[in-house]
């Protein structure tokens, strides 16, 4: 019944406006034109550029790059020294079996992974490949390295200073480590600021990458394929935030349940074909490498030459795999562990599974397919589509139908992490929780009424925004981090902790 | 009185009656009763976020369930004189019946037949069947 009543609630203004513009153009026109003028300050706070080398360098992508290093380098080459464990950690060989119906680190990261690999791995990297040239995939699998480091940092963190309620439900993220662990410092009201700031710009982030941007992208993959649809974005979102409500404000489970069995499979899908592609091409792989690295240092078709390509590069992989941005921490606090640790240790795979994986897949079927034309508009998913149709023709209707699903779990997951931060600032509450819930359909329809520029923009604000006030907690409560780290490799070495398999 | 005898339950019509027949066994042969009410749960299985943050509580409430389920049973068995253990886990079904056999050292594993026989249940066999094939101790199965 809420349903209908919210479905009709969003259909009525635009059926009104339908009325009044003919084509669908108009409205998606009107949407946008709306919208720009309170999204465009914040893009240009958020991505406030200096020039180096005469290039614009958006601040805030070395800000997250710095971090990764400096993490990387304070927890002495963790992501490369740990793996192993991390990997012995999610087949499950330090479980205890009396623990069994808990969460597993296979679970929590699995759940994390679907709310990252998303259209960041597909339409994302078609932007930086687009912008920045084969040499963008360079920088985008080192940033993905060096993220494993962040990821690492903020999911210890998630898991130390999460809140056990008494009904058994746990609630985690940075806005808990940022106050509660600011607190123990004595720096509580910084902490706290830093907490609010970090919900602020998770819900914008919700709202923005998490829902905008995958929504229009998955409407850019259908409205190619289907000629009939362009221009009526507005309807495509309708459908869209219709389901989105059903399993986030209905509570339909079965429509979720569907996805997440579907979504692995997708995934699979993608890169099994992707594989297969590599395959067909293997003489060209060769030279795609010798085109990645070439162009990461001295690429010719690139606005800004080398620099454009890093900065392309840093931006989708910050944008794909999340590290630093503090979002993943909300999905791993849940897990049930005998030490916060153990946590860190898993999430610093999804970087690696996320970016230097797929995403390196998908830049290279563009690369060797030869799709990439600088300049000829061809970026996003519609790049990655025509790298896949080289190939195998019907590609495309079913990266549209993985890009719609992909869309759907990064949206069910990325409304939850807004849902955290809007009750961490509103408190707790069925109404409270109906109104967020409410809000984030409709900007699904709003994302698919735009054009991708102000959208990308606005996601991408919003979700480096938190990263402000994610890593200057990092940065403060890595001690702590380095502490935790310490204790659990003694009570490993005592035996305290053991493998069970 | 030192051999157990481990009891697959799960509170269906089967269960019931495969709890009756190991009664019975129990009494004749001076062995004890082990009841397991496996909650079927994958390590693999997928989540949303949301579900993820309550599955503490759910298990809780899972496990509060089955022990609600075998309490009936277990004061049954007391009543009747048949010395009566039980546990309640999560996991697959098969595979923990096994393990439990073990370290029990039960001298005999009994369970209900499947319920149902749906095609999907006898191309997939079953925890019966599978148990049949695994087993590490001697299966009874009750009809």
């Amino acid at each position: 019944m809420l349903n209908r009543i919210l479905a009709s609630a969003l259909v009525l203004p635009f059926m009104a406006s339908l009325a009044h513009a003919q084509e669908g153009d108009g409205i998606d026109q009107a949407i946008s034109n709306a919208i720009a003028p309170i999204v465009n300050p914040i893009v240009s706070t958020v991505f406030y550029s200096v020039p180096v080398f005469g290039t614009q360098f958006p601040l805030i992508v070395g800000w997250l790059v710095a971090a990764a290093l400096i993490f990387t380098v304070y927890f002495g080459f963790i992501q490369f020294r740990g793996i192993g464990h991390s990997i012995s950690l999610v087949k499950g060989d330090y479980l205890d079996p009396k623990d069994a119906g808990e969460v597993t680190p296979f679970q929590a990261l699995a759940t994390a992974l679907s709310g990252t690999v998303g259209l960041g791995n597909i339409a994302g990297v078609g932007v930086a490949v687009y912008l920045g040239g084969p040499g963008a995939t360079f920088w985008m699998i080192l940033a993905g390295l060096l993220g494993m480091a962040s990821k690492f940092t903020e999911c210890i963190l998630g898991v130390r200073y999460r809140n056990e309620y008494e009904d058994g439900t746990v609630s985690g993220g940075p806005m808990y480590y940022l106050s509660k662990g600011l607190s123990e410092d004595g720096k509580a009201a910084f902490g706290k600021f830093l907490a609010i700031f970090f919900s602020i710009c998770c819900i914008g982030g919700a709202l923005g990458g998490g829902n905008m941007f995958q929504a229009n992208q998955s409407f850019a993959q259908i409205s190619g394929l289907f000629p009939v649809m362009e221009g009526k974005g507005w309807l495509f979102g309708i459908v869209m935030a219709a389901i989105v409500g059903a399993v986030i404000i209905g509570g339909i489970k079965s429509i979720a349940r569907v996805t997440e069995k579907i979504v692995p499979g997708m995934a699979i899908l993608y890169v099994g074909s992707a594989l297969i592609i590599i395959i067909m091409n293997i003489g060209a792989v060769g030279d795609a490498f010798s085109a990645i690295i070439t162009g990461a240092f001295a690429p010719t078709a690139v606005a800004g030459g080398a620099i454009g390509a890093l900065i392309q590069g840093f931006k989708r992989a910050a944008f794909s795999n999340e590290a630093g941005i503090g979002s993943a921490s909300i999905a791993h606090s849940a897990v049930q562990t005998k030490h916060p640790v153990t946590e860190g240790y898993v999430a610093l795979l999804e970087p690696f599974i996320d970016t230097v994986v797929i995403c390196t897949m998908t830049s290279l079927v563009i690369i060797i397919t030869n799709s990439w034309v600088p300049d000829s508009g061809v970026t996003g998913i519609a790049l990655t589509s025509k790298a896949f149709e080289a190939n195998f023709s019907g590609f495309g209707y079913l990266l549209a139908i993985a890009a719609v699903l992909f869309a759907f779990s990064t949206m069910i997951s990325w409304s939850y992490y807004g849902l955290k931060a809007w009750t961490y600032m509103f408190g707790e509450g069925k109404a409270k929780e109906l109104v967020f819930k409410a809000i984030f359909c409709v900007f699904v329809v709003i994302g698919s009424s735009m054009s991708l520029g102000p959208v990308i923009d606005f996601s991408d604000a919003m979700i480096f925004a938190m990263a402000i006030a994610n890593i200057i907690g990092l940065y403060m409560l890595m001690p702590k981090v380095k502490a935790l780290l310490a204790d659990y490799h003694q009570k490993l070495a005592s035996g305290e902790i053991k493998k069970i398999k | 009185m030192n051999d157990v005898l481990v009891v697959g339950f799960d509170d269906t019509e089967q269960a019931h009656r495969a709890v009756a027949f190991a009664a019975e066994r129990a009494g004749k042969t001076d062995c004890s009763l082990h009841l397991v009410f496996v909650v079927e749960w994958s390590p693999y299985s997928f989540h949303t976020p949301e579900e993820l943050a309550e599955r503490h509580k759910r298990r809780e409430e899972e496990l509060e369930r089955a022990h609600s389920l075998i309490q009936p049973i277990m004061a049954k068995l007391k009543d009747a004189g048949v010395s009566a253990t039980c546990e309640a886990r999560h996991g697959h079904a098969a595979e923990l019946l096994c393990s439990i056999a073990e370290e029990k050292k039960a001298c005999q594993l009994i369970i209900g037949r499947t319920s149902g026989s749906s095609f999907a249940q006898r191309l997939l066999g079953g925890v019966a069947i599978t148990l049949a094939q695994v087993s590490p101790v001697p299966l009874t199965i009750v009809p």
